[in-house]
């Protein structure tokens, strides 16, 4: 029982930062009906650029974040520009997905250069610092992650409902025809989107880098896990990736701490088929069709 | 294809024949053995061209099953021994018929799901591949590896009995995408790529022939890893499931035109050939990733359609052009000093 609780703590910690991750990815599929692949190599991107500050200028990883997120917006916008604008047939679903892993091949070869292929992390002074509450561990680093990775979703909420940018992305993803009528710039609504997404990810690996250990291709067992909890939430919902990453994270969480961790990998692989036999479109796919 | 009847069973003869007649030259092991992967991924590309390029699922879970047939030749002969060396050929057939047997399921899952979605849970299935490969220490052996006796064959033809066996089965995967190609299948697979609804609605067997097209395709790709295992004699779960194989299967299907005969095969030679050049040339490098994603980028973002498609389209428009030119010389649109000019 102790085991399942701490599980579950660990589970709800760690669902943060992914969730925040997957909403990236989820946002660049609703706007642009393309499966971001090199989202995973995003992360780790930012992961690397978060290390550098800390170790070169000593800034800390979750303060560096504002910084980071600036960078990895340009890259974003420039990725979206370089690679995804010229695509136009009519299968561009298909070819994104090709273009978008070789941009992550294409990441990992630059990262393995620069920083060279050991693994790396960010050791900072509170890393090993934890909270024991009613006997459960709570180490001090997954709290903060959880919470800025709060925050950042709040901010990506309040951008996409409030703000004139957040309506254009809205009617893009409902009606990309009718949006674009009314006086939509879809192609700048696209350059900008990705670069959020890239935003998301150098957050999210900003405190990725602070929790596990990392090296260039650390990129394929996070991608692996991020489709997952896109597919189970639904593509194109910020709600269902939210869903999503809970139910994973803490699912291979408990089967960590109860069972083994070597299982725990394969379970959210089992959650997602389970889900797919029941509902194609994952669990918030159909009902929020064209809504973020 | 709209080459004239007869051109088309000449040039795969043609093609065959040099193949075949290639290791008579002395070629050397290193070339030899990238002819060996070079094939391998020739029979892959073709099998996958099967599902993802004739039925419009991309699957990019190939090397699931690639893994599966890699791991089931060499537990077989961990029970039996090998005398002549062509045991592990021989049940090749039925490493293919059982991995399609294990592929029905889930395929009956993952084609739940369309395009994207279905590249997604493919994806997801390497994984689960992988872990078990991992973790079934008692099975696969974990990540100490498996191994399989070393194949009796003299060292200097080493290669030639993989080389022509995996031209049989190159054989044998293009005979059934040609056959494919004539018959209702392909048809209706067209059908299925097209739109899936619209063909259940006018009576195609659309759940049919979408099982049929996975089942071969990944039956196909478990016999290739049979061979692999056999050729390497030691595997590895993180080398025998490898995602970069998907992607270079794909890639190679892209590169050559997506569901036609040849483009898989034209694809895999070029790309395969290119890939050991640059290995080779770059070394252990990290550049080389960087100049094969290069290589990916190009390819996918100048000739989104292959090199066939385009090449073809090409020719149409050239044949095209000079039948206009010879029938009809003075087109009524084009003024008659503007055509004085340009002749």
């Amino acid at each position: 029982m102790h085991a399942l609780i701490q599980g579950v703590i660990l589970g709800v910690l760690t669902a943060g930062v992914y969730a925040l991750m997957a909403s990236g990815q989820t946002l660049i599929f609703g706007i642009m009906k393309i499966v971001n692949m090199a989202q995973g190599a995003l992360v780790i991107l930012g992961a690397y650029l978060s290390y550098q500050l800390f170790t070169s200028f000593g800034i800390d990883p979750l303060l560096a974040i504002p910084i980071t997120t600036v960078i990895m917006f340009m890259v974003g916008v420039a990725v979206q520009l370089a690679f995804l604008r010229p695509l136009h047939s009519e299968d561009r679903s298909q070819l994104s997905v090709l273009v978008t892993f070789a941009v992550a091949l294409l990441l990992e070869g630059i990262m393995s250069v620069v920083w060279s292929t050991t693994d790396r992390g960010i050791n900072t002074r509170y890393a090993n610092s934890s909270w024991t509450v009613f006997g459960y561990q709570i180490t001090l680093v997954r709290l903060w992650a959880f919470l800025l990775s709060l925050l950042a979703l709040a901010l990506l909420h309040l951008l996409l409902n409030r703000t004139r940018f957040g309506r254009a992305v809205r009617a893009s993803v409902q009606n990309p025809e009718s949006a674009r009528l009314l006086g939509v710039e879809s192609e700048r609504v696209a350059a900008i989107g990705f670069g959020l997404g890239a935003a998301t990810a150098a957050a999210a690996g900003s405190m990725y880098g602070l929790l596990y250990p990392f090296n260039p291709g650390s990129h394929y067992d996070l991608i692996s896990r991020l489709l997952s909890i896109v597919v189970l939430g639904g593509l194109g919902s910020i709600g269902g990736a939210v869903a999503g990453a809970l139910i994973i994270s803490v699912s291979s969480a408990v089967v960590a701490s109860t069972i083994s961790p070597s299982w725990s990998q394969m379970t959210f692989f089992i959650v997602l088929l389970l889900v797919l036999l029941v509902r194609p479109r994952g669990l918030f796919g159909a009902a929020t069709r064209g809504a973020i | 294809m709209t080459a004239p009847r007869g051109l088309g069973p000449a040039r795969a003869a043609v093609f065959f024949l040099v193949l075949a007649l290639l290791p008579e030259l002395d070629l050397g092991h290193w070339l030899l053995n990238m002819l060996v992967f070079t094939l391998m991924f020739a029979v892959m590309s073709s099998a996958w061209n099967l599902l993802g390029g004739f039925a419009g699922y991309p699957s990019l879970g190939h090397v699931a099953f690639f893994g599966i047939g890699a791991y089931a030749v060499v537990l077989w002969f961990q029970h039996h021994a090998i005398h002549s060396g062509y045991e592990p050929f021989l049940i090749l057939p039925l490493v293919g018929v059982g991995t399609a047997i294990v592929g029905l399921p889930i395929a009956a899952i993952a084609m739940r799901t369309r395009a994207d979605v279905f590249a997604i849970v493919t994806i997801t299935l390497v994984f689960v591949a992988q872990t078990l490969a991992f973790n079934l220490r008692g099975v696969t052996g974990g990540a100490q590896g498996a191994s399989i006796a070393a194949a009796p064959f003299p060292s200097a033809t080493f290669e030639r009995p993989f080389y022509d066996v995996l031209l049989v089965l190159l054989a044998v995967a293009m005979g059934l995408t040609w056959a494919g190609m004539r018959s209702k299948v392909g048809l209706s697979l067209a059908a299925v790529r097209a739109d899936e609804d619209k063909a259940a609605g006018v009576g195609v067997r659309v759940q049919a022939v979408k099982l049929l097209a996975f089942c071969v395709s990944v039956g196909l790709t478990a016999m290739v890893g049979g061979i692999w295992a056999y050729y390497q004699g030691f595997i590895y779960p993180q080398f025998a499931v490898d995602p970069l194989i998907s992607v270079a299967i794909v890639l190679m299907t892209f590169l050559g035109g997506r569901a036609t005969l040849w483009g898989p095969v034209i694809g895999a030679f070029i790309l395969e050939m290119a890939q050991q050049y640059l290995a080779y040339s770059l070394g252990g490098s990290q550049f080389y990733l960087i100049a094969y994603a290069l290589v990916f980028l190009v390819v996918m973002l100048l000739m989104p359609r292959g090199i066939l498609p385009t090449i073809e389209d090409r020719l149409r428009r050239r044949r095209r052009r000079r039948l206009v030119d010879d029938s009809a010389p003075a087109s009524p649109l084009t003024p008659d000093y503007v055509k004085g000019d340009s002749r």
